[in-house]
């Protein structure tokens, strides 16, 4: 027998790759920054704060994802803290339940939405299950990260709005922000918190900017003065009194433009940002709902069996005798999501919005 | 990437080099069916017989695993279970993996290896918790270091893969033991954690019990190549396969791929020929797909006989062994019976309390609603 030493076939990346850009250690105070850096800082930070905070999926590392969100993290933090995997997302998904089994907080990125699909069998018999089926005795502290939904003229498979394959899996939080400020404080509570979190991604808000105040965010995760979770609780969007819109992640701009148009008509339109999927805050919705007495739910998903379906159906549940009008959804079409030059006909906009709050039953009260 | 070995050992027939990854040409065996020392053989590896006391330990484990099963098969019988799929025939692969393993390493169990959990320590009562039906599970994965027992096929390999990936991380010495059966091999998930494994480079060894079939169907509509063991050349990692009902020579070839991963040698892969004796479960009618007389040809390589037999006739079985080995057989089942003899209350409370840390509002409500339906369920009860 006779031993000899192979150089393997798959080395270190190659070298060359372009110099560190003033990363995420370095921002601070008041920035402009997108929702996609929002994303990216959450989870630098976590990782500087808890050695057990990982990401890894596909491209993650020397790229920074296809949409840069994990950018810089290889070069801060080191090839065992943000890595890519072999291409195989039960793969990425089962390791990570793994980890999280053995004492680490995994934050995993699925490509797109409709690549998330190869583990749905992790994700819903394991990730999902896991704390319910050991009572309690382990915990999955993992993120599940997906860019998801359309508007960005992607091609077929990488549009879907996949969240309701989520919700309707108990056991799973479900998060979706809307807001640069959102982003990064809905990721760090994803991560922050004992259960597992699917944390959807609108992408096409990867690249708007708002300006938010870093050090402010950041001391929500002081030590010793943590600032509530954001999970399980809605955000009232904007203010209004005559009808009430619900909404979420990659909606939300539609519902708040035609707002905006409606008050220029003289109608006052209060926006709810639902950003937490599951748990879901019957609260602070029904609540929204029965100041006006008109409500329309606004979601880019296929309306069928929906999130949209079940706030409608919770809001009728909590708010009949105060709503003046049926509740209407403004949904996708129960079609598979159109290809780029059609995709306009499908996305819920202002305008049917707005004609679905002008058939609110205004005549009658 | 800092997760490869700066360089692959390859050892091997020079012209060759990848030959290593290769299974030995026939599965490994040291005692022969009949009992005896089984002839020499060319394996790619010195598999060495286990010295007399370690071979005397693991007849005590397979005369208990073989008691359990019987109980177990008597008791579901009786109703007093809801399902039992049983490993008769196939006790030597799930001792051996107990054997191998540290108490500080993982196991990651199939549904069929409840032998392997109770090896591991776990309260019996808390292991038969799921299969009582009281709760999918019942004992507390960290505290035996042994993973609940996995029914969506081949899942269980890639958190395998995950808990050693964490233990490499930290710098631990855990090695972690996956077992699955030959059907599971053709699942995506099995592909995709042998990979993972061998890229990530971390200490899993898989074990595979083919004992001939998944449920009615026989292996060979699952796989053409030229045996399970030989997959392992596809991920770049060894393969080799074993008489899955000689517990020497699991034992040797299991230890030694448990051994080669906790030094860093990375994962393996190990194909154990054995035979699933009973049905699938209790639920299943194995006539419907094989014949009487296959089943009598493996009655001869009983994994417990063949070592009974070795053991005896080099004389290393006294009467205080076999007495002391049948009165810890006889032990568990008492237990067994026993515990699964009394009555157990499954709390409805427990269906809201534990799917979230803290249960939604939405749950606490259903938890309500359901507390008053029973209440109002016990009022009327006391009424009649
Ligand atoms: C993903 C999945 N598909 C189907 C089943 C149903 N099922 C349970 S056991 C089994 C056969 C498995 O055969 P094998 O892997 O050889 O293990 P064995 O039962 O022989 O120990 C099947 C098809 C399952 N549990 N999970
Ligand atoms: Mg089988």
């Amino acid at each position: 027998m006779t031993t000899m030493a192979h150089q393997p076939t798959s080395g270190p990346a190659p070298a060359g790759r372009p110099a560190a850009e003033p990363v995420h250690a370095e921002l601070s105070g008041v920035q402009a920054i997108t929702f996609a850096k929002a994303l990216t800082l959450a989870m630098a930070d976590a990782m500087a704060a808890d050695g057990s905070v990982l990401v890894f999926g596909e491209d993650v590392g020397t790229l920074g994802g296809v949409f840069r969100v994990t950018d810089g993290l290889t070069r801060r933090f080191g090839e065992d803290r943000c890595f890519d995997t072999p291409l195989a997302e039960s793969g990425i998904v089962g390791m990570a339940t793994g980890m999280a089994v053995n004492g680490m907080k995994p934050v995993v990125e699925m490509q797109f939405d409709a690549f998330a699909y190869p583990a749905f069998e992790q994700i819903t018999s394991h990730v999902a299950k896991m704390g319910n089926r050991t009572k309690g005795r382990v915990r999955l502290p993992l993120v599940i990260r997906i860019p998801y939904a359309g508007g960005i003229g992607g091609v077929e498979h990488h549009c879907d709005s996949s969240e309701a394959y989520y919700v309707h899996t108990p056991g799973l939080t479900v998060l979706t922000p809307s807001t640069v400020t959102d982003a990064y404080i809905m990721l760090r509570d994803a991560i922050a918190s004992p259960d597992p979190v699917v944390f959807m991604e609108p992408k096409k808000l990867y690249f708007s900017k708002d300006t938010v105040d870093l050090d402010a965010l950041r001391a929500r995760y002081d030590a010793g003065s943590p600032a509530p979770s954001s999970i399980g609780r809605a955000a009232i969007a904007r203010e209004g009194t005559d009808a009430t819109l619900i909404s979420y992640g990659p909606s939300m701009a539609a519902a708040l433009a035609a707002a905006e148009t409606a008050a220029a008509e003289g109608r006052s339109l209060q926006v709810v940002d639902v950003r937490s999927l599951v748990p879901y805050d019957d609260e602070t919705i029904s609540a929204a709902v029965r100041s006006t007495g008109r409500a329309v739910v606004i979601a880019e998903a296929p309306g069928f069996a929906s999130m949209a379906s079940e706030i409608a159906a919770r809001i009728q549940e909590r708010c009949f005798h105060s709503l003046a009008a049926p509740v209407l959804r403004v949904t996708g079409f129960d079609i598979p999501y159109p290809a780029p030059r059609l995709e306009k006909h499908y996305l819920p906009g202002v305008d049917r919005i707005l004609d679905a709050v002008d058939s609110l039953q205004w005549e009658e009260s | 990437m800092t997760n490869h070995p700066e360089f692959i050992e390859y050892t091997g027939n020079a012209d060759c080099p990848e030959s290593y990854l290769l299974p030995s040409a026939t599965p490994v065996q040291l005692i022969a069916p009949d009992g005896s020392a089984a002839p020499d053989a060319d394996y790619k590896e010195t598999y060495n017989l286990p010295d007399p006391h370690t071979l005397v330990d693991g007849y005590e484990r397979l005369v208990v695993g073989r008691r359990i099963n019987d109980q177990a098969n008597a008791l579901v019988r009786q109703g007093r279970m809801a399902v039992y799929p049983s490993s008769t025939g196939q006790e030597a692969c799930q001792v051996a993996a107990d054997m191998c393993l540290r108490a500080g390493d993982w196991l990651f169990p199939t549904y069929r290896d409840t032998v392997a959990v109770l090896g591991r320590g776990v309260d019996p009562m808390e292991a038969f918790e799921s299969l009582r039906g009281d709760w999918h599970s019942g004992f507390d994965p960290h505290r035996y270091n042994t993973a609940l027992p996995t029914t969506p096929l081949a899942t269980q390999l890639l958190h395998a893969v995950g808990v050693a990936h964490a233990a490499k991380l930290r710098g631990e010495d855990t090695v972690v033991l996956a077992l699955c059966g030959d059907g599971s091999t053709s699942e995506g998930d099995f592909h995709e954690a042998l990979n993972f494994a061998a890229v990530f480079h971390v200490p899993v060894v898989f074990l595979i019990q083919n004992n001939q079939y998944a449920i009615s169907v026989p292996l060979i509509h699952q796989s053409v190549a030229p045996s399970l063991a030989h997959k392992a050349v596809g991920y770049g990692m060894p393969g080799e396969r074993v008489d899955g009902n000689d517990l020497a020579a699991l034992l040797a070839v299991v230890g030694h791929a448990v051994e080669r991963a906790r030094n860093g040698g990375g994962p393996a892969l190990v194909e154990a020929h054995t035979y699933r004796m009973e049905s699938h479960t209790n639920a299943d009618d194995a006539t419907r797909y094989r014949t009487p007389e296959e089943v009598a040809q493996w009655v001869p390589k009983d994994p417990l006989l063949r070592l009974e037999k070795y053991l005896r006739d080099a004389g290393r079985l006294a009467a205080a062994d076999t007495a002391r080995i049948s009165a810890a057989a006889e032990a568990i089942a008492k237990v067994l019976r026993d515990g699964l003899n009394a009555e157990t209350v499954a709390d409805p409370a427990d269906l809201f309390a534990h799917v979230y840390a803290e249960p939604t509002p939405q749950l606490r409500e259903q938890a309500r609603q359901l507390s008053d339906e029973l209440a109002a369920a016990s009022l009327e009860g006391a009424h009649q």
